[in-house]
């Protein structure tokens, strides 16, 4: 298998055989409780706006069950008690191919083959773990179920595999955070993502991704070649949310399999690249059953000398009669260096389609930053109310514990980048 | 409070503002009238700090301070207020939002404490109801798809909650229909006290019948030409500005 060159992306290949593909906590004994985490791994969490200590949670308004990857171990699981009552069960994927095979054998690989691309395909050869999600029949998970990621040791990749299944009349709103500390060289994560939502089952999956972009000149980072796909059966819905401010390379198109007739797709996305980060990121709808719908929203802001690209496929099969997309595409330059591209492709089977595409590309207004500060609001302040107000409608779909980070991590990536 | 001496400015190397002197004191009201193009935004901007504008020689003193030494967000601070000839938008950034921040960087600046949720509501309640502003105003994007006259009274809203000493008001009532200019014009002359003061850029004399000013200023061609009382407001609109005109 090749590696795929068709993004706009410019960098260096990874050596392959220098990686290594297997990283554990060097204390490797398993977390039996919260308590037991190291305080900078505590730090980090909290950062995310996750938090691990129950007691606290059980008294916030606000529940978060989290699975806690590390390299390549799944460290602590919490919340696991609570949920295993509903018949919810919410665990590393080594433990659940252990626990649970007959899921794991009939779903692992069933939307993402592993043959399906480069990236795809190694992390299908190396994972060792990720998260598992599974919400039994008619069961409405009453908390956000959220993972954890983060690459720790140097030289190595991070390849885990997440499979969240949401059996008939489910519901789950699924979190993921990541981050990675500042290093001098590049670092491969290739995840792979698998939903499966069966008949009239709902599941959001919001992404806040802060791997480390590397420096100002563009030395370190991570190389973020991500995977994620869903299948929607029978009137069943899934919704990606992400918020990508991380990465050297994003490379990264959740999409959705539209099978089931009357199923929902939607891919809200808000991208920042700075300095010389690229991003290629973007989503495929692919509807086969009869009056699918799917809508994207993506708005990709550039700073620096960085480029940022949407690329999306909308394909509506022969099949797919009054199958309906609707997609908005919006960029945002801060600076004249930076680049926002536009890829959108549309095959188009059957006639009965109705697809609806807006984009623009604007530059962050001198005239609003002004308007701003001649009411005593700093520029740094200033630009964050405006980036935050343009990607308003993505935020808005994020749970309120993401979005408030979310917003401060737009602020901070975005630091003194207007020029 | 603000006393301009011999203010030069250029936009793009071309010379706008050529000696304009004004001097204006707390509790005073000014306008300022003259032809398109005389320059009376441009003056607006220079005192806001707008940096397209180079000011090339002359001196600006507000409140004891050289101004043109403080950067915009420091003279919004310090009390330096500018309602917009074309008040800009900001898609997705709410009314309270935006005024909440500009309040409490305000309030920092002097030491305060940030103001709570609470309070800032019913600060914000008042002050729109002082200026007849729909509350439903107030959550929506910030002059986002609001019509030409309800961003200017969006101005004036904007003003009253912030509470500056030095109101520039640039045609805030071009475009208002005649029950909004009065519910403006009376808006401004609740503000008004002895310790703020008004400049008020205009080319109707009919809002000088509601603000009534002290002083009338004609800006021909970069400089303050004449100054009058406001009866020079009835004159202008009878007799044009072309009778000035050395
Ligand atoms: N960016 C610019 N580049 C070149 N000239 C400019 C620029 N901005 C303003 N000017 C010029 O400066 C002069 C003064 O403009 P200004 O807006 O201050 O006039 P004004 O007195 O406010 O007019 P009006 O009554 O029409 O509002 C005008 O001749 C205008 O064309
Ligand atoms: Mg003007």
């Amino acid at each position: 298998m090749q590696e795929p060159t068709w993004a706009h992306l410019q960098y260096e290949k990874p050596d392959f055989q220098a990686i290594s593909y297997y990283a554990a906590p060097k204390n490797q004994k398993k977390y039996n409780s919260w308590d037991e985490v190291e305080p900078e791994m505590k730090e980090m969490m909290r950062k995310l706006g996750i938090s691990m200590d129950e007691q606290q949670r059980l008294t916030g308004t606000a529940q978060v069950a989290v699975d806690f990857v590390m390299d390549s171990v799944s460290v602590a699981t919490s919340f696991k008690e609570k949920l295993k009552e509903l018949g919810i069960i919410f665990c590393a994927i080594s433990e659940a191919i252990q626990e649970h095979p007959e899921l794991v054998k009939k779903y692992l690989g069933s939307v993402v083959p592993s043959t399906d691309n480069f990236y795809a395909a190694l992390n299908s050869a190396v994972f060792t773990d990720g998260s598992f999600c599974y919400i039994p029949k008619g069961v409405r998970c009453p908390m956000e179920l959220s993972t954890y990621f983060r690459i720790n040791e140097g030289g190595t990749g991070q390849f885990e595999r997440t499979l969240v299944i949401a059996d008939e009349n489910a519901y789950v709103s699924y979190l993921e955070g990541c981050t990675a500390p500042v290093r001098d060289e590049n670092q491969l994560h290739a995840a792979v993502v698998e939903l499966i939502a069966l008949d009239h089952a709902e599941i959001k999956y919001s992404t806040v991704q802060n791997w480390y972009p590397g420096d100002k000149n563009g030395k370190g980072g991570v190389y973020n070649f991500v995977t994620k796909r869903g299948i929607c059966e029978k009137a069943a819905k899934i919704s990606w949310t992400q918020v990508e401010t991380g990465s050297a390379i994003t490379w990264k198109y959740p999409s959705c399999i539209l099978k089931g007739d009357h199923s929902v797709g939607e891919f809200y996305s808000v991208a920042v690249t700075n300095h010389r980060q690229q991003a290629d990121t973007g989503t495929k709808m692919i509807h086969i059953g009869k009056h699918t719908k799917s809508t994207i929203i993506s708005k990709g802001i550039s700073a620096g000398f960085s480029n940022n690209t949407y690329r999306g496929l909308i394909k509506i099969g022969k099949n797919a009669d009054k199958a309906r997309n609707f997609t908005q595409c919006d960029s945002l330059l801060m600076t004249d260096t930076s680049g926002a591209h536009t890829f959108p492709y549309i095959e188009c089977e059957n006639s009965s389609a109705k697809l609806e595409h807006e984009a623009t590309t604007s530059k962050i207004g001198e005239d609003q930053i002004f308007y701003c500060l001649q009411r005593g609001i700093d520029e740094e302040k200033a630009i964050s109310l405006i980036v935050n107000g343009y990607c308003k409608e993505v935020l808005n779909q994020l749970p309120m514990e993401f979005a408030v980070e979310a917003q401060k991590l737009l602020e901070i990536s975005l630091e003194g980048s207007v020029g | 409070m603000l006393k301009i001496e011999n203010l030069h400015a250029n936009i793009q190397e071309k010379p706008i503002l050529k000696g304009l002197n004004l001097t204006v004191k707390a509790g005073e009201i000014h306008a300022i009238m003259g032809p398109n193009g005389a320059g009376k935004s441009t003056l607006a901007s220079v005192l806001a700090g707008k940096e397209s504008y180079e000011v090339t020689e002359g001196s600006i003193d507000f409140k004891g301070k050289n101004l043109l030494e403080l950067e915009i967000e420091e003279r919004a601070r310090e009390g330096v207020f500018l309602a917009f000839q074309y008040p800009i938008e900001i898609p997705g950034v709410s009314n309270v939002n935006f005024l909440r921040t500009a309040l409490n960087a305000k309030r920092v600046h002097e030491g305060l404490e940030p103001m709570n949720a609470k309070d800032f509501m019913a600060l914000v309640r008042e002050k729109a109801k002082m200026v007849q502003l729909d509350t439903a105003f107030l959550s929506r994007s910030l002059n986002e798809g609001f019509s030409g006259g309800e961003k200017k009274k969006n101005e004036i809203f904007q003003m009253a909650v912030l509470n500056p000493s030095l109101c520039i008001l640039d045609e805030t009532d071009s475009g208002l229909d005649i029950d909004a200019l009065r519910v403006v014009a009376a808006g401004v002359n609740q503000l008004r006290n002895k310790d703020n003061a008004f400049v008020v850029i205009t080319h109707y004399q009919r809002l000088l019948d509601y603000i009534v000013p002290d002083f009338v200023h004609v800006l021909q061609d970069g400089k303050i030409v004449k100054t009058g009382d406001k009866n020079l407001a009835l004159e202008l609109e009878e007799k044009g500005y072309d009778w000035l005109k050395a």
